[in-house]
């Protein structure tokens, strides 16, 4: 969407939306609440608030569990619910696992390879088995989320970890992953945009290039599919991962996107009821996904609660909401980068990028420049944002982290941006 | 803005700029790595006995973090230099029961002096641990020094533990 040069944030701001989240219209150590942590996790409007309590008061049984009318209504909640979810993600209802969270959802497809690479599931799971001469790839940026799991993976399969580097702002371009990824590589995983940085990545390129070397890619999209339109089949990638409690749903829920054909044959790392189609003493075999990978009692209520988030997204409009979000993002660097004595971590100016910022206020540590916000009122992250290798490739161990959703107003960048420029002078730090 | 100040006291803020005891020691008798994985503030702490190993001649320590950790190293180097070992138990365990009070009671000036200022610290609970960091260092410092040299062992070695929710 082009905007008219003139149009502020808040002309793109619904007007009544501020109502539908009760949540921020409280008071934080005395001031308006400036809630700047939807990066973490976003705030919940009524409609998802009801949702689940409407399922949970008229709808409430055991899903995929014997043959009762109630069975049949809650059962077919949850797998409408996967549905709208599939639908918002360019997916079909086979290709949408539920998961505890994101971080699970990446557990679960590395787990799996590792069960591929000790023998188990059928020839169809060669695609999953990797050895000593291959390769897996991610970047210096990756949240710990989507780097522990393959280290561990590497360190069960004999592979090899390997990283693409990050510049001096924390980007990376197609041709730095061109460096990395080639011939030996098999798996290859990273963050869409980047939780400390805002950048974005070039997916489709990536895709491309570890396609043509015969490499199956991962998408962290926790930060990217509550922020912008999403298709994971037109992104082409086999694998993503995103978590509902980002993107207005509960927590306890997270989405493991994979091709139908990949999630089929790769071998389900939690096992139990449910998963199975023949159980006998010595063995089991498995469903197709989604249920092989769905052991045990589902997060049925906040699966639902998740669809409806996605059609509140969805009346807002995808398109809307990332137009809105970039000229939050405009406002977040012009606003930061101006401040004397801040340094904004992350693509500058001009260079497109989430709306969130990242600063480092030299002399003051992160946790003293957030205490500080907080005591005016203001929300913000502090800390290494489960990501240490990129800050001490930036030379930091923390940074203070603004990030903005569909409620943000300008007014509350304007003064987080106003309290950060008080930072220095309360902790008596020369600019 | 709120009671900020009460987190912030003017003393803290001095403490954080003058970092008493900032600096490796040449040959310490024990030392201790202390790090708080939730936000990565770190410090590595060295402590020197005098020739009877009862008495804490040197505290050394290099560490990097909030004004509040490293604020409360700097105290607690005040405070424990040329203390015996009794006393900076003794010192340990107040500390610690100040920073678990919440804000409520008391802090015991009589025995933390200037450290009190960190009384205010215990009403936030996310910050407590930054307040602990050092002073979990210098207990673990004191029992691998008193592990290695019956001398120092007089009194009883209070519960060991990370810093974090303590």
């Amino acid at each position: 969407m082009t905007l008219d040069p003139t149009t502020t944030v808040d002309d793109l701001l619904p007007t009544a939306i501020r109502e539908d989240f009760p949540y921020l219209d409280q008071e934080l150590n005395g001031h308006p609440l400036a809630y700047l942590d939807s990066a973490a996790t976003a705030q919940r409007p009524i409609a998802v608030l009801d949702a689940e309590r409407a399922y949970l008061e008229h709808s409430n049984a055991a899903v995929h569990r014997g043959a009762s009318t109630l069975v049949g209504t809650s059962t077919t909640a949850f797998e409408e619910a996967r549905e709208t979810v599939a639908r918002f993600v360019g997916a079909g209802p086979r290709e949408i696992v539920w998961t505890a969270n994101a971080t699970d959802a990446i557990n679960m497809v590395a787990l799996g390879m590792a069960d591929a690479a000790a023998g188990l599931g059928g020839p169809e799971a060669g695609v999953f088995r990797l050895g000593a001469d291959d390769e897996i790839v991610v970047t210096e940026a990756e949240h710990h989320a989507d780097l522990i799991p393959w280290q561990r993976l590497a360190a069960k399969t004999g592979a090899t970890l390997r990283w693409i580097p990050v510049h001096d702002d924390g980007t990376w371009n197609i041709d730095d992953a061109a460096s990395v990824i080639g011939p030996r590589t098999r798996f290859v995983a990273f963050g869409h945009v980047s939780n400390v940085t805002g950048f974005v990545a070039p997916v489709g390129d990536v895709v491309e290039l570890a396609h043509r070397h015969g490499a199956l890619v991962l998408l962290d999209a926790c930060q990217s599919v509550p922020h912008r339109p999403i298709d994971f089949a037109s992104l082409g990638v086999d694998f993503a991962a995103f978590s509902a409690h980002k993107m207005l749903g509960p927590t306890g829920i997270g989405v493991l996107y994979g091709r139908e054909h990949l999630l089929d044959a790769l071998p389900p790392a939690r096992t139990g009821g449910s998963t199975i189609t023949t159980v006998t003493m010595e063995s089991a075999s498995f469903l197709p996904s989604p249920q092989r990978f769905e052991a045990g009692t589902q997060p049925v209520s906040q699966a639902v609660a998740l669809a409806e988030a996605v059609r509140y997204l969805d009346t807002l409009g995808m398109e809307q909401v990332h137009a809105q979000e970039s000229a939050l993002a405009e406002l977040l660097v012009d606003e930061t980068a101006r401040i004397p004595g801040i340094r904004l971590i992350g693509p500058g100016a001009g260079i497109e990028r989430a709306a969130l910022a990242s600063v480092d206020v030299p002399g003051v540590h992160a946790h003293d420049v957030g205490q500080f916000l907080d005591s005016q009122g203001i929300a913000v992250r502090v800390g290494h944002h489960c990501a240490q290798p990129l800050h001490r490739r930036l030379g930091l161990r923390a940074t203070t982290r603004a990030s903005a959703y569909v409620y943000t107003t300008s007014d509350e960048i304007h003064r987080f941006a106003a309290a950060l420029a008080e930072v220095r002078g309360f902790f008596g730090v020369d600019a | 803005m709120s009671d900020l100040s009460g987190l912030y006291q003017e003393l803290i803020l001095d403490h954080s700029r003058r970092r008493l005891g900032d600096g490796e020691l040449a040959e310490p008798h024990a030392t201790h790595h202390e790090l708080n994985p939730t936000c990565g503030d770190e410090i590595t702490m060295g402590i020197h006995l005098d020739a009877s190993g009862t008495v804490l001649e040197a505290i050394g320590w290099t560490g990097d973090g909030c004004s509040i950790s490293m604020a409360s190293a700097s105290a607690l180097t005040e405070l424990a230099t040329g203390a015996d070992l009794d006393r900076v138990r003794a010192l340990v365990d107040e500390f610690r029961s100040m920073m678990r009070s919440k804000g409520a009671g008391e802090a015991n000036e009589e025995l933390l002096g200037d450290a009190i200022a960190f009384h205010g610290v215990s009403k936030y609970v996310m910050r407590v641990k930054c307040a602990m960091l050092a002073w979990v260092a210098l207990e673990a410092c004191v029992a691998a020094a008193s592990a290695s040299n019956p001398a120092s062992a007089t009194g009883a070695i209070t519960d060991r533990g990370d810093s974090s929710a303590r």
